[in-house]
């Protein structure tokens, strides 16, 4: 997926995750999360993991994280990328999401 | 040297004659000859104790380097009287002082820059939170802080652990004799429970009041024969920050269903009867339980002797409704509180030594028959953390947390199995605050695990349809959602000592890695 421009998902609220993304050259991650020491790696690898799997290369990722469950998060990236994409139609529930 | 929880005391923090944590009744019997202040007689009559200002009360104490001083927190997030105190000391250019306090927070955060600099050097506290909370888990303070719950506070001090040279006591009312009370005036607190060792066992005691009343200023928490001088300041707190507002009662469904588990618990054991005896936190899930005790005491047909703690307007309702006969308090937290303290003739105010001090001959704890209690973290052998954060930091407080669940008959600790990502139940806890032989029942949303040492706890319970599992099985549950944490970094450096409340070491605090 390619993205157009520059979206967000989620809130600050605690156990939610706020993402941004926006289209750059390559991969960028750039993460703040409350759980940083004992999560933070597992966190970095489930982001990566969306990008691969909605074939994205050119972003810039910006996730304020407050303890939110891998799945909220998982949830909060990919909106925010299918958003930048303004894909609305055809979302490949059950497959790639 | 390892202690009985097999937590790792280092050598350093023993020199001295410390002992290292070795079960909780383990001084039962212990004998001592209590500590003394020094005492300058007043034989002469000199008119009243009135001094114009802290600066001559702290002169005339003959306050030196590397001396002890005291405060308590009655006023809570509204206190005045240790930032004024300390920014006159700074300015004084008195160091390395030894600050022994009931409780430091955001009120008492001058105490950062006094710790920065060298004025502080040492603290001994029940709570710690906040920038100070921040600041020790960094280091920055020169020898590690002593974390006592608040009857170890009252025993450090009695057995002279902790030798307080000057006493700087907020009070809500005194008369010119030092005859103070927690009552009436600006500042109004209620009680002055955490003061009164204080009072008796420091060389040198100053009231500092914003309502000097006539004499005799009776009822007094302070005893003028304990006060050597009074200053009279313009405020001593913030009255909307010292006493809250009507607490709301919780909407959260899950708390709401925890209390409900909790409260069946307390209904399905044999200590449920007329007359028992009930503490609780001022949490959310923790006053909700008051509120489901109801309809399980009226389908009995039993009241309840007495309720003690940090009281707050559900207790105060339920003595008026004649759920309750008396109420038995060392804190009042919020504004029905303190009116009824003043006025109900069945709610009393006690000392922090009747509450909770170990090494007296029998505190009121010891007579608990329920506490609900709160945790940061729970780990598979019970052991319980209140002061350390996941993160490392030192952000709560073990209160009376050591001495009710030490004291009761069941000790429930109540808690969400997660908090924003954080598994509260775990392999093993940052700290170990309360010792796991201590807790009877941990009540979470996922299930009701009982101490394999309480089997007649369990058999009691499977009576009621609370979902009962093993302490193990809700670690599981936990990892399984949010995935087995990786563990914190720490450096070497002992930034503060849990001290149990018979003054051997649980525990201690080092600096976190990502702090450095």
């Amino acid at each position: 997926m390619k993205l157009i421009k520059s979206a967000i998902a989620g809130t600050y609220e605690s156990s939610d995750a706020f993402v941004r993304v926006e289209p750059a050259e390559g991969v960028k991650i750039d993460l703040e999360s409350s759980v940083m020491d004992q999560y933070g790696d597992s966190i970095l690898a489930s982001v990566r993991d969306v990008l691969k799997n909605l074939d994205v290369s050119g972003v810039s990722v910006a996730i304020t994280d407050k303890g939110a469950l891998d799945c909220t998060l998982r949830a909060r990236v990919e909106t925010a990328i299918f958003r930048a994409c303004d894909a609305m139609d055809n979302i490949p529930w059950g497959t790639k999401i | 040297m390892k202690n009985a929880l097999g937590r790792e005391i280092p050598d350093e923090i023993l020199a001295g004659g410390k002992e290292v944590f070795q079960g909780q009744h383990h001084r039962d019997g212990y004998q001592y000859t209590k500590d003394a202040p020094r005492i300058r007689a007043n034989v002469k009559p000199k008119g009243d104790k009135v001094l114009p200002s802290i600066r001559d009360a702290i002169i005339a104490s003959g306050l030196k380097d590397g001396m002890t001083i005291s405060f308590h927190h009655h006023f809570r997030d509204g206190d005045f009287v240790c930032n004024m105190v300390m920014d006159e000391i700074h300015r004084m250019g008195i160091k390395d002082l030894n600050v022994c306090a009931s409780s430091v927070g955001k009120a008492q955060n001058s105490l950062v820059s006094c710790i920065e600099d060298g004025t502080v050097t040492g603290l001994s506290t029940s709570v710690i939170r906040d920038e100070i909370g921040e600041a020790v888990s960094k280091g920055r303070l020169k020898n590690p802080a002593y974390i006592r719950s608040h009857g170890g506070r009252v025993r450090a001090i009695e057995t002279g652990d902790v030798h307080i040279n000057v006493a700087f006591i907020g009070a809500s009312t005194s008369d010119a004799y030092g005859n103070a009370s927690g009552k009436g005036g600006k500042s109004d607190c209620g009680v002055l429970s955490y003061a009164t060792p204080d009072s008796e066992y420091a060389d040198y005691v100053v009231i500092i009041t914003d309502t000097l009343v006539r004499t005799p200023n009776f009822p007094a928490s302070i005893l003028g024969t304990n006060v050597d001088a009074v200053v009279v300041v313009d405020k001593v707190g913030e009255q909307s920050k010292i006493a809250t507002g009507i607490l709301r009662l919780t909407q959260d469904t899950r708390e709401l269903m925890i209390a409900e588990y909790a409260a069946k618990c307390m209904a399905a054991t044999e200590y449920f009867k007329d007359g028992f005896t009930f503490q609780t936190g001022g949490g959310g899930t923790s006053l909700a339980v008051t509120r489901f005790l109801r309809p399980f005491m009226d389908a009995k047909g039993i009241k309840m002797d007495w309720a003690m703690g940090g009281i707050t307007a559900p207790m105060v309702e339920l003595m008026h409704e004649g759920y309750i006969r008396k109420l038995i308090n060392d804190q009042a937290f919020d504004v029905t509180t303190v009116k009824s303290v003043h006025t109900d003739p069945n709610h009393f105010e006690i000392t922090a030594g009747q509450y909770a001090n170990p090494f007296n001959k029998g505190a009121f704890v010891n007579q608990l028959d329920f506490v609900i209690l709160g945790a940061l973290e729970i780990d598979v052998d019970f052991n319980v953390n209140v002061v350390q954060g996941s993160d490392g930091l030192l952000q709560g407080a073990p209160g009376g947390h050591v001495d009710t669940s030490a004291g009761s008959k069941c000790a429930i600790i109540v808690t969400p199995l997660i908090r924003s990502r954080i598994p509260i139940v775990r392999d093993r806890v940052t700290s170990v605050t309360t010792p796991g032989e201590s807790i009877d029942i941990l009540v979470t949303d996922y299930g009701v695990a009982v101490n394999p040492k309480r089997p007649d706890l369990l058999e009691a319970l499977k009576k009621t349809d609370v979902p009962l599992c093993t302490i193990e099985e809700l670690r599981d549950t936990a990892y399984k959602i949010v995935g087995k944490p990786k563990e914190l970094e720490f450096d070497d450096k002992v930034v503060a000592v849990i001290e149990y409340r018979d003054g051997t070491i649980i525990d201690v605090c080092r600096k976190p890695k990502h702090l450095n």
